[in-house]
Protein backbone atom coordinates (compact mmCIF):
# COMPACT_ATOMS: atom_id res chain seq x y z
CA UNK A 1 0.00 0.00 0.00
CA UNK A 2 1.15 3.54 -0.74
CA UNK A 3 1.26 6.13 2.05
CA UNK A 4 -2.00 7.62 0.81
CA UNK A 5 -3.67 4.23 0.63
CA UNK A 6 -2.63 3.31 4.16
CA UNK A 7 -3.90 6.55 5.75
CA UNK A 8 -7.16 6.24 3.82
CA UNK A 9 -7.46 2.69 5.09
CA UNK A 10 -6.82 3.87 8.68
CA UNK A 11 -9.53 6.53 8.30
CA UNK A 12 -11.97 3.96 6.96
CA UNK A 13 -11.22 1.55 9.84
CA UNK A 14 -11.78 4.33 12.40
CA UNK A 15 -15.05 5.22 10.73
CA UNK A 16 -16.21 1.60 10.75
CA UNK A 17 -14.97 0.97 14.30
CA UNK A 18 -12.46 -1.73 13.31
CA UNK A 19 -10.08 -1.82 16.29
CA UNK A 20 -7.64 -4.60 15.41
CA UNK A 21 -7.32 -7.85 13.47
CA UNK A 22 -8.97 -9.95 16.18
CA UNK A 23 -11.93 -7.62 16.74
CA UNK A 24 -15.26 -9.26 15.82
CA UNK A 25 -16.78 -5.87 14.96
CA UNK A 26 -17.80 -4.99 12.30
CA UNK A 27 -18.68 -8.51 11.17
CA UNK A 28 -17.94 -7.87 7.47
CA UNK A 29 -14.28 -6.97 8.30
CA UNK A 30 -13.50 -10.08 10.30
CA UNK A 31 -9.85 -11.12 10.11
CA UNK A 32 -8.71 -7.95 8.35
CA UNK A 33 -6.12 -5.56 9.77
CA UNK A 34 -7.62 -2.85 11.98
CA UNK A 35 -6.47 0.58 13.11
CA UNK A 36 -3.88 -0.91 15.46
CA UNK A 37 -2.02 -2.91 12.79
CA UNK A 38 -2.34 -0.28 10.07
CA UNK A 39 -1.05 2.53 12.30
CA UNK A 40 1.89 0.39 13.41
CA UNK A 41 2.68 -0.43 9.76
CA UNK A 42 2.50 3.23 8.74
CA UNK A 43 4.88 4.31 11.51
CA UNK A 44 7.25 1.38 10.89
CA UNK A 45 7.37 2.46 7.24
CA UNK A 46 8.66 5.85 8.36
CA UNK A 47 5.52 7.90 7.77
CA UNK A 48 5.24 11.26 9.56
CA UNK A 49 3.19 10.65 12.73
CA UNK A 50 1.33 13.93 12.14
CA UNK A 51 0.14 12.68 8.73
CA UNK A 52 -1.01 9.40 10.29
CA UNK A 53 -2.84 11.38 12.96
CA UNK A 54 -4.50 14.04 10.81
CA UNK A 55 -5.12 12.22 7.52
CA UNK A 56 -5.82 8.84 9.09
CA UNK A 57 -7.22 8.80 12.62
CA UNK A 58 -8.66 12.33 12.75
CA UNK A 59 -10.07 12.10 9.24
CA UNK A 60 -11.99 8.96 10.19
CA UNK A 61 -13.34 10.48 13.42
CA UNK A 62 -14.34 13.63 11.59
CA UNK A 63 -16.56 11.66 9.22
CA UNK A 64 -18.24 9.94 12.18
CA UNK A 65 -18.66 13.21 14.10
CA UNK A 66 -20.30 14.92 11.14
CA UNK A 67 -22.62 12.00 10.48
CA UNK A 68 -23.51 11.91 14.20
CA UNK A 69 -24.51 15.56 14.24
CA UNK A 70 -26.75 14.92 11.20
CA UNK A 71 -28.31 11.87 12.97
CA UNK A 72 -26.97 9.56 10.26
CA UNK A 73 -25.10 7.49 12.84
CA UNK A 74 -25.68 7.12 16.59
CA UNK A 75 -23.88 6.58 19.89
CA UNK A 76 -22.85 2.95 19.21
CA UNK A 77 -21.05 4.02 16.01
CA UNK A 78 -19.32 6.80 17.90
CA UNK A 79 -18.24 4.46 20.71
CA UNK A 80 -16.79 1.90 18.32
CA UNK A 81 -15.03 4.56 16.22
CA UNK A 82 -13.48 6.02 19.37
CA UNK A 83 -12.36 2.59 20.48
CA UNK A 84 -10.68 2.05 17.11
CA UNK A 85 -9.07 5.47 17.23
CA UNK A 86 -7.69 4.81 20.69
CA UNK A 87 -5.93 1.72 19.33
CA UNK A 88 -4.17 4.02 16.87
CA UNK A 89 -3.38 6.63 19.53
CA UNK A 90 -1.64 3.93 21.59
CA UNK A 91 0.69 3.36 18.65
CA UNK A 92 1.28 7.10 18.35
CA UNK A 93 2.06 7.60 22.04
CA UNK A 94 5.87 7.55 21.61
CA UNK A 95 5.51 10.19 18.87
CA UNK A 96 3.47 12.42 21.19
CA UNK A 97 5.99 11.87 24.01
CA UNK A 98 8.93 12.88 21.77
CA UNK A 99 7.06 15.87 20.31
CA UNK A 100 7.00 14.40 16.79
CA UNK A 101 3.19 14.48 16.92
CA UNK A 102 1.36 17.48 18.35
CA UNK A 103 -2.06 18.09 19.91
CA UNK A 104 -4.24 21.03 18.88
CA UNK A 105 -4.35 22.12 22.50
CA UNK A 106 -5.47 21.01 25.96
CA UNK A 107 -9.11 20.56 26.90
CA UNK A 108 -10.09 20.06 30.55
CA UNK A 109 -13.40 18.23 30.86
CA UNK A 110 -15.60 17.11 33.75
CA UNK A 111 -19.16 16.59 34.94
CA UNK A 112 -20.03 19.35 37.41
CA UNK A 113 -20.37 19.00 41.16
CA UNK A 114 -23.27 16.88 42.38
CA UNK A 115 -23.73 15.10 39.05
CA UNK A 116 -22.53 11.53 38.57
CA UNK A 117 -23.52 11.09 34.92
CA UNK A 118 -20.63 10.46 32.57
CA UNK A 119 -21.94 9.15 29.25
CA UNK A 120 -22.22 12.54 27.56
CA UNK A 121 -18.94 13.76 29.02
CA UNK A 122 -17.16 10.61 27.83
CA UNK A 123 -18.54 10.96 24.31
CA UNK A 124 -17.26 14.52 24.08
CA UNK A 125 -13.87 13.43 25.45
CA UNK A 126 -13.57 10.68 22.85
CA UNK A 127 -14.55 12.97 20.00
CA UNK A 128 -12.15 15.71 21.10
CA UNK A 129 -9.31 13.21 21.37
CA UNK A 130 -10.29 12.07 17.90
CA UNK A 131 -10.08 15.66 16.72
CA UNK A 132 -6.50 15.98 17.97
CA UNK A 133 -6.99 17.52 21.42
CA UNK A 134 -5.16 16.46 24.56
CA UNK A 135 -8.02 15.89 27.00
CA UNK A 136 -7.68 15.97 30.77
CA UNK A 137 -10.74 14.22 32.21
CA UNK A 138 -11.58 15.24 35.79
CA UNK A 139 -14.38 12.66 35.98
CA UNK A 140 -17.78 13.22 37.59
CA UNK A 141 -18.90 15.31 40.61
CA UNK A 142 -16.16 17.88 39.95
CA UNK A 143 -16.08 20.92 42.29
CA UNK A 144 -15.52 24.36 40.66
CA UNK A 145 -12.16 24.66 42.50
CA UNK A 146 -10.91 21.46 40.87
CA UNK A 147 -11.57 22.85 37.39
CA UNK A 148 -9.74 26.02 38.38
CA UNK A 149 -6.74 24.18 39.86
CA UNK A 150 -6.36 22.10 36.68
CA UNK A 151 -6.69 25.22 34.55
CA UNK A 152 -3.93 26.94 36.54
CA UNK A 153 -1.70 23.92 35.91
CA UNK A 154 -2.47 24.11 32.18
CA UNK A 155 -2.52 27.76 31.15
CA UNK A 156 -4.52 28.43 28.01
CA UNK A 157 -6.51 25.21 28.23
CA UNK A 158 -10.15 25.16 27.16
CA UNK A 159 -12.64 24.02 29.82
CA UNK A 160 -15.71 21.85 29.12
CA UNK A 161 -18.52 21.37 31.64
CA UNK A 162 -21.14 18.62 31.49
CA UNK A 163 -24.43 18.25 33.39
CA UNK A 164 -27.42 15.96 33.00
CA UNK A 165 -29.45 16.92 36.06
CA UNK A 166 -31.38 20.17 36.23
CA UNK A 167 -30.37 20.39 39.89
CA UNK A 168 -26.70 20.50 38.98
CA UNK A 169 -27.02 23.05 36.18
CA UNK A 170 -26.62 25.70 38.90
CA UNK A 171 -23.18 24.28 39.66
CA UNK A 172 -22.29 24.89 36.04
CA UNK A 173 -23.16 28.53 36.63
CA UNK A 174 -20.92 28.61 39.76
CA UNK A 175 -18.02 26.99 37.91
CA UNK A 176 -18.23 29.46 35.02
CA UNK A 177 -18.31 32.38 37.48
CA UNK A 178 -15.23 31.15 39.34
CA UNK A 179 -13.27 30.65 36.12
CA UNK A 180 -14.35 34.05 34.78
CA UNK A 181 -13.21 35.67 38.01
CA UNK A 182 -9.80 33.98 38.22
CA UNK A 183 -8.81 33.30 34.61
CA UNK A 184 -11.13 35.55 32.56
CA UNK A 185 -9.76 34.76 29.09
CA UNK A 186 -10.53 31.03 29.36
CA UNK A 187 -12.82 29.53 26.74
CA UNK A 188 -15.59 27.64 28.56
CA UNK A 189 -17.84 25.18 26.69
CA UNK A 190 -20.98 23.62 28.17
CA UNK A 191 -23.11 20.65 27.21
CA UNK A 192 -25.69 18.15 28.43
CA UNK A 193 -29.19 16.94 27.64
CA UNK A 194 -31.17 19.64 29.54
CA UNK A 195 -29.01 22.54 28.27
CA UNK A 196 -29.87 25.16 25.70
CA UNK A 197 -28.03 28.02 23.97
CA UNK A 198 -30.14 30.36 26.10
CA UNK A 199 -28.81 28.80 29.31
CA UNK A 200 -25.25 28.99 27.98
CA UNK A 201 -25.70 32.71 27.27
CA UNK A 202 -27.29 33.36 30.66
CA UNK A 203 -24.43 31.85 32.64
CA UNK A 204 -21.83 33.53 30.42
CA UNK A 205 -20.22 30.44 28.92
CA UNK A 206 -18.58 30.79 25.50
CA UNK A 207 -20.06 27.89 23.62
CA UNK A 208 -22.84 25.32 23.72
CA UNK A 209 -23.51 22.61 21.18
CA UNK A 210 -26.09 19.85 21.16
CA UNK A 211 -23.46 17.36 19.95
CA UNK A 212 -19.64 16.93 20.17
CA UNK A 213 -19.05 17.95 16.54
CA UNK A 214 -20.47 21.40 17.26
CA UNK A 215 -17.79 22.02 19.91
CA UNK A 216 -15.02 20.66 17.68
CA UNK A 217 -16.05 23.01 14.87
CA UNK A 218 -16.38 25.94 17.27
CA UNK A 219 -12.84 25.35 18.56
CA UNK A 220 -11.44 24.87 15.04
CA UNK A 221 -12.94 28.21 14.08
CA UNK A 222 -11.98 30.01 17.28
CA UNK A 223 -8.49 28.70 18.00
CA UNK A 224 -6.99 26.58 15.29
CA UNK A 225 -7.71 28.98 12.42
CA UNK A 226 -6.35 32.03 14.25
CA UNK B 1 -53.68 -9.59 42.14
CA UNK B 2 -55.16 -8.73 38.75
CA UNK B 3 -52.47 -7.68 36.26
CA UNK B 4 -52.22 -4.20 34.73
CA UNK B 5 -52.95 -5.78 31.34
CA UNK B 6 -56.15 -7.30 32.79
CA UNK B 7 -57.14 -4.08 34.55
CA UNK B 8 -56.76 -2.20 31.25
CA UNK B 9 -59.26 -4.50 29.52
CA UNK B 10 -61.94 -3.13 31.86
CA UNK B 11 -60.78 0.40 32.59
CA UNK B 12 -59.32 1.31 29.18
CA UNK B 13 -57.04 4.08 30.48
CA UNK B 14 -55.06 4.24 33.71
CA UNK B 15 -53.26 7.18 35.28
CA UNK B 16 -49.65 6.67 36.35
CA UNK B 17 -47.73 8.98 38.71
CA UNK B 18 -45.38 11.93 38.09
CA UNK B 19 -41.77 12.81 38.86
CA UNK B 20 -40.11 11.51 42.03
CA UNK B 21 -36.78 13.30 41.78
CA UNK B 22 -38.66 16.58 41.42
CA UNK B 23 -40.46 15.99 44.74
CA UNK B 24 -37.39 14.66 46.57
CA UNK B 25 -35.56 17.84 45.59
CA UNK B 26 -38.51 19.91 46.82
CA UNK B 27 -38.24 17.96 50.11
CA UNK B 28 -34.59 18.96 50.49
CA UNK B 29 -32.55 16.35 48.65
CA UNK B 30 -29.29 17.96 47.53
CA UNK B 31 -27.43 17.48 44.26
CA UNK B 32 -24.98 14.63 44.75
CA UNK B 33 -27.13 12.71 47.23
CA UNK B 34 -28.20 9.15 46.47
CA UNK B 35 -32.01 9.28 46.01
CA UNK B 36 -32.47 5.59 46.91
CA UNK B 37 -30.78 6.13 50.29
CA UNK B 38 -33.80 8.26 51.21
CA UNK B 39 -35.82 5.01 51.33
CA UNK B 40 -34.11 4.17 54.60
CA UNK B 41 -32.94 7.59 55.85
CA UNK B 42 -36.18 9.50 55.15
CA UNK B 43 -38.88 6.85 54.67
CA UNK B 44 -41.68 9.23 55.67
CA UNK B 45 -40.77 11.64 52.88
CA UNK B 46 -40.69 8.86 50.28
CA UNK B 47 -43.98 7.30 51.47
CA UNK B 48 -45.55 10.75 51.44
CA UNK B 49 -44.62 11.22 47.75
CA UNK B 50 -46.43 7.98 46.90
CA UNK B 51 -49.44 9.07 48.98
CA UNK B 52 -49.54 12.49 47.32
CA UNK B 53 -49.67 10.89 43.88
CA UNK B 54 -52.34 8.42 44.95
CA UNK B 55 -54.40 11.29 46.41
CA UNK B 56 -53.91 13.19 43.15
CA UNK B 57 -55.52 10.34 41.26
CA UNK B 58 -52.80 7.86 40.20
CA UNK B 59 -54.08 4.32 39.57
CA UNK B 60 -50.51 3.02 39.49
CA UNK B 61 -47.73 4.10 41.84
CA UNK B 62 -44.03 3.80 41.09
CA UNK B 63 -41.11 3.38 43.51
CA UNK B 64 -38.04 5.40 44.44
CA UNK B 65 -35.62 2.93 42.86
CA UNK B 66 -34.72 4.33 39.43
CA UNK B 67 -30.98 4.28 40.15
CA UNK B 68 -31.21 1.14 42.29
CA UNK B 69 -28.99 -1.24 40.36
CA UNK B 70 -25.73 -2.17 42.02
CA UNK B 71 -23.97 -0.50 39.06
CA UNK B 72 -25.46 2.90 39.88
CA UNK B 73 -25.33 2.57 43.68
CA UNK B 74 -21.61 1.73 43.47
CA UNK B 75 -20.96 5.38 42.59
CA UNK B 76 -22.16 6.27 46.11
CA UNK B 77 -20.36 3.34 47.73
CA UNK B 78 -23.78 1.74 48.30
CA UNK B 79 -23.65 -1.19 45.85
CA UNK B 80 -23.77 -3.76 48.64
CA UNK B 81 -26.99 -2.23 49.96
CA UNK B 82 -28.84 -2.65 46.65
CA UNK B 83 -31.23 -5.32 47.95
CA UNK B 84 -32.03 -3.39 51.13
CA UNK B 85 -32.64 -0.05 49.37
CA UNK B 86 -34.83 -1.56 46.65
CA UNK B 87 -36.86 -3.64 49.06
CA UNK B 88 -37.47 -0.52 51.14
CA UNK B 89 -38.51 1.41 48.03
CA UNK B 90 -41.19 -1.11 47.10
CA UNK B 91 -42.35 -1.49 50.71
CA UNK B 92 -42.94 2.27 51.09
CA UNK B 93 -44.98 2.47 47.88
CA UNK B 94 -46.93 -0.65 48.84
CA UNK B 95 -47.70 0.86 52.28
CA UNK B 96 -49.07 3.96 50.55
CA UNK B 97 -50.95 1.97 47.89
CA UNK B 98 -52.63 -0.63 50.09
CA UNK B 99 -53.16 -4.19 48.87
CA UNK B 100 -55.24 -3.58 45.73
CA UNK B 101 -53.40 -0.91 43.81
CA UNK B 102 -50.57 -1.56 41.34
CA UNK B 103 -47.05 -0.84 42.53
CA UNK B 104 -44.96 -0.43 39.36
CA UNK B 105 -41.37 -0.62 40.54
CA UNK B 106 -38.88 1.60 38.74
CA UNK B 107 -35.77 0.03 37.16
CA UNK B 108 -33.47 2.47 35.35
CA UNK B 109 -30.45 1.85 33.11
CA UNK B 110 -27.03 0.91 34.48
CA UNK B 111 -25.23 3.83 32.83
CA UNK B 112 -22.86 1.37 31.17
CA UNK B 113 -22.59 0.12 27.59
CA UNK B 114 -22.59 -3.55 26.61
CA UNK B 115 -21.31 -2.75 23.10
CA UNK B 116 -17.92 -1.50 24.30
CA UNK B 117 -17.45 -4.32 26.81
CA UNK B 118 -17.60 -1.79 29.67
CA UNK B 119 -19.80 -4.31 31.52
CA UNK B 120 -20.49 -7.97 30.75
CA UNK B 121 -23.98 -9.23 29.99
CA UNK B 122 -23.72 -11.59 32.97
CA UNK B 123 -22.84 -8.80 35.41
CA UNK B 124 -25.66 -6.66 34.03
CA UNK B 125 -28.16 -9.53 34.25
CA UNK B 126 -27.17 -10.19 37.88
CA UNK B 127 -27.56 -6.51 38.79
CA UNK B 128 -31.09 -6.31 37.35
CA UNK B 129 -32.00 -9.68 38.89
CA UNK B 130 -30.88 -8.54 42.34
CA UNK B 131 -32.87 -5.30 42.02
CA UNK B 132 -36.04 -6.93 40.67
CA UNK B 133 -36.10 -9.66 43.30
CA UNK B 134 -35.74 -7.07 46.07
CA UNK B 135 -38.51 -4.93 44.59
CA UNK B 136 -40.79 -7.96 44.46
CA UNK B 137 -39.97 -8.87 48.07
CA UNK B 138 -40.87 -5.32 49.07
CA UNK B 139 -44.33 -5.69 47.57
CA UNK B 140 -44.22 -4.56 43.92
CA UNK B 141 -46.51 -6.48 41.53
CA UNK B 142 -45.12 -4.96 38.35
CA UNK B 143 -42.05 -3.09 37.17
CA UNK B 144 -41.18 -0.45 34.63
CA UNK B 145 -37.82 -0.86 32.94
CA UNK B 146 -37.64 2.83 32.08
CA UNK B 147 -35.62 5.54 30.35
CA UNK B 148 -33.60 2.98 28.40
CA UNK B 149 -31.97 3.74 25.05
CA UNK B 150 -30.14 0.52 24.11
CA UNK B 151 -31.98 -2.62 23.02
CA UNK B 152 -29.28 -5.00 24.32
CA UNK B 153 -29.38 -3.55 27.85
CA UNK B 154 -33.19 -3.34 27.98
CA UNK B 155 -33.58 -6.95 26.83
CA UNK B 156 -31.05 -8.08 29.44
CA UNK B 157 -33.13 -6.29 32.09
CA UNK B 158 -36.40 -7.75 30.81
CA UNK B 159 -34.97 -11.28 30.84
CA UNK B 160 -33.53 -10.82 34.33
CA UNK B 161 -36.95 -9.73 35.66
CA UNK B 162 -38.92 -12.34 33.69
CA UNK B 163 -36.73 -15.31 34.63
CA UNK B 164 -36.45 -14.49 38.33
CA UNK B 165 -39.69 -12.81 39.44
CA UNK B 166 -43.43 -12.83 38.75
CA UNK B 167 -43.46 -9.06 38.13
CA UNK B 168 -45.43 -7.82 35.14
CA UNK B 169 -43.04 -5.83 32.91
CA UNK B 170 -43.51 -2.55 31.08
CA UNK B 171 -40.46 -1.40 29.13
CA UNK B 172 -40.14 2.30 28.34
CA UNK B 173 -37.46 4.02 26.24
CA UNK B 174 -36.47 7.68 26.04
CA UNK B 175 -36.46 9.31 22.60
CA UNK B 176 -35.11 12.43 20.95
CA UNK B 177 -35.92 14.21 17.70
CA UNK B 178 -33.67 13.48 14.74
CA UNK B 179 -32.94 15.35 11.54
CA UNK B 180 -34.80 12.69 9.55
CA UNK B 181 -37.97 13.30 11.58
CA UNK B 182 -38.18 9.82 13.13
CA UNK B 183 -37.81 9.87 16.92
CA UNK B 184 -34.87 7.70 17.98
CA UNK B 185 -33.03 6.97 21.21
CA UNK B 186 -29.43 8.18 21.51
CA UNK B 187 -28.43 4.67 20.46
CA UNK B 188 -30.35 5.15 17.22
CA UNK B 189 -33.30 2.91 18.11
CA UNK B 190 -36.76 3.71 16.65
CA UNK B 191 -40.02 3.04 18.54
CA UNK B 192 -40.82 0.22 16.10
CA UNK B 193 -37.45 -1.49 16.63
CA UNK B 194 -37.77 -1.10 20.39
CA UNK B 195 -41.31 -2.51 20.43
CA UNK B 196 -40.39 -5.62 18.46
CA UNK B 197 -37.27 -6.39 20.52
CA UNK B 198 -38.83 -5.77 23.96
CA UNK B 199 -41.97 -7.81 23.29
CA UNK B 200 -39.78 -10.61 21.95
CA UNK B 201 -37.68 -10.49 25.14
CA UNK B 202 -40.84 -10.85 27.24
CA UNK B 203 -42.15 -7.36 28.07
CA UNK B 204 -45.90 -7.23 28.74
CA UNK B 205 -46.25 -3.54 27.91
CA UNK B 206 -44.30 -0.75 26.23
CA UNK B 207 -43.77 2.90 26.88
CA UNK B 208 -41.97 6.18 26.34
CA UNK B 209 -40.81 8.49 29.11
CA UNK B 210 -38.56 11.47 29.86
CA UNK B 211 -36.72 13.81 27.41
CA UNK B 212 -39.81 14.82 25.41
CA UNK B 213 -42.61 17.06 26.61
CA UNK B 214 -46.25 16.21 25.91
CA UNK B 215 -46.49 17.33 22.29
CA UNK B 216 -43.50 15.37 20.96
CA UNK B 217 -44.74 12.21 22.68
CA UNK B 218 -47.81 11.94 20.42
CA UNK B 219 -45.78 10.69 17.44
CA UNK B 220 -43.81 8.24 19.63
CA UNK B 221 -46.99 6.75 21.07
CA UNK B 222 -48.49 6.43 17.58
CA UNK B 223 -45.39 4.59 16.34
CA UNK B 224 -45.44 2.25 19.35
CA UNK B 225 -49.16 1.53 18.84
CA UNK B 226 -48.60 0.73 15.16
CA UNK B 227 -45.82 -1.69 16.10
CA UNK B 228 -47.77 -3.26 18.98
CA UNK B 229 -51.55 -3.14 18.42
CA UNK B 230 -52.40 -5.10 21.57
CA UNK B 231 -49.81 -4.18 24.23
CA UNK B 232 -50.46 -1.73 27.08
CA UNK B 233 -48.68 1.52 26.21
CA UNK B 234 -47.53 3.94 28.88
CA UNK B 235 -46.49 7.53 28.26
CA UNK B 236 -44.78 9.67 30.89
CA UNK B 237 -43.67 12.98 29.31
CA UNK B 238 -41.47 15.53 31.02
CA UNK B 239 -43.05 18.88 31.88
CA UNK B 240 -41.21 20.26 28.83
CA UNK B 241 -37.55 21.20 28.45
CA UNK B 242 -36.10 22.91 31.56
CA UNK B 243 -35.54 26.66 31.34
CA UNK B 244 -33.62 29.14 33.48
CA UNK B 245 -35.98 31.56 35.24
CA UNK B 246 -35.87 33.99 38.17
CA UNK B 247 -36.85 31.05 40.40
CA UNK B 248 -33.96 28.93 39.21
CA UNK B 249 -34.28 26.13 36.70
CA UNK B 250 -37.89 25.18 36.06
CA UNK B 251 -39.92 22.90 33.81
CA UNK B 252 -42.33 25.06 31.81
CA UNK B 253 -45.35 22.83 31.08
CA UNK B 254 -48.22 23.56 33.49
CA UNK B 255 -50.72 20.93 34.68
CA UNK B 256 -53.35 22.42 32.35
CA UNK B 257 -50.98 22.37 29.37
CA UNK B 258 -50.05 18.72 29.91
CA UNK B 259 -53.64 17.67 30.56
CA UNK B 260 -54.56 19.35 27.28
CA UNK B 261 -52.50 16.74 25.42
CA UNK B 262 -54.14 13.75 27.11
CA UNK B 263 -56.90 13.33 24.46
CA UNK B 264 -54.27 13.30 21.67
CA UNK B 265 -52.07 10.83 23.56
CA UNK B 266 -55.04 8.50 24.11
CA UNK B 267 -56.13 8.86 20.51
CA UNK B 268 -52.58 7.97 19.42
CA UNK B 269 -52.81 4.75 21.41
CA UNK B 270 -51.65 5.39 24.99
CA UNK B 271 -53.58 3.64 27.75
CA UNK B 272 -51.45 4.56 30.75
CA UNK B 273 -50.72 8.28 31.10
CA UNK B 274 -48.52 9.96 33.72
CA UNK B 275 -45.50 12.24 33.89
CA UNK B 276 -41.73 12.22 34.29
CA UNK B 277 -39.23 14.97 35.24
CA UNK B 278 -40.79 18.23 36.39
CA UNK B 279 -44.28 16.80 36.86
CA UNK B 280 -45.97 16.96 40.27
CA UNK B 281 -49.20 15.80 41.95
CA UNK B 282 -50.87 18.92 40.47
CA UNK B 283 -50.01 17.67 36.98
CA UNK B 284 -51.39 14.20 37.81
CA UNK B 285 -54.55 15.75 39.24
CA UNK B 286 -55.14 17.61 35.97
CA UNK B 287 -54.32 14.52 33.89
CA UNK B 288 -56.74 12.48 36.07
CA UNK B 289 -59.57 14.94 35.40
CA UNK B 290 -58.94 14.75 31.66
CA UNK B 291 -58.77 10.94 31.67
CA UNK B 292 -62.07 10.82 33.61
CA UNK B 293 -63.73 12.84 30.84
CA UNK B 294 -62.50 10.25 28.39
CA UNK B 295 -63.77 7.34 30.46
CA UNK B 296 -67.31 8.73 30.78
Amino acid sequence: MSDMEIVDRIAMCVERGKVDKNAPYPPDMKGLDGVKELTAQALAGGMDPNIVLTCGLMAGMSVVGKKFSKNEVFVPDLLMAAKAMNAGMEQLKPAFDSGAAKHKGTFIIGTVQGDLHDIGKNLVRMMLEGAGWKVIDLGVDTPPEKFLAELEKNPGAVVGLSALLTTTMVNMDKTVKLIREKVPATIVCVGGAPLTQEFCDKIGADAYAPDPQGIIEYLDEKICNN
Amino acid sequence: MVSITETLREKKVLVADGGWGTLLIAAGMQAGECPELWNVDHPDVVRRIAEDYINAGSDIISTNSFGGTRCKLDAFGLGDRAAELNEAAARLSREAAGPDMHVLASIGPSGKFLITGEISEDALYEAFKEQAQALERGGADACIVETFSAIDEACTAIRAVKENTALEIICSFTYASTAGGTPRTMMGVTPAEMAAACLEAGADGLGANCSFGSEDMVAVVRALREAAPEAPILVNPNAGQPVQSENGIVYPETPEFMAGFVPRLIEAGANIVGGCCGTTPEHICAIRAEVNKHLH
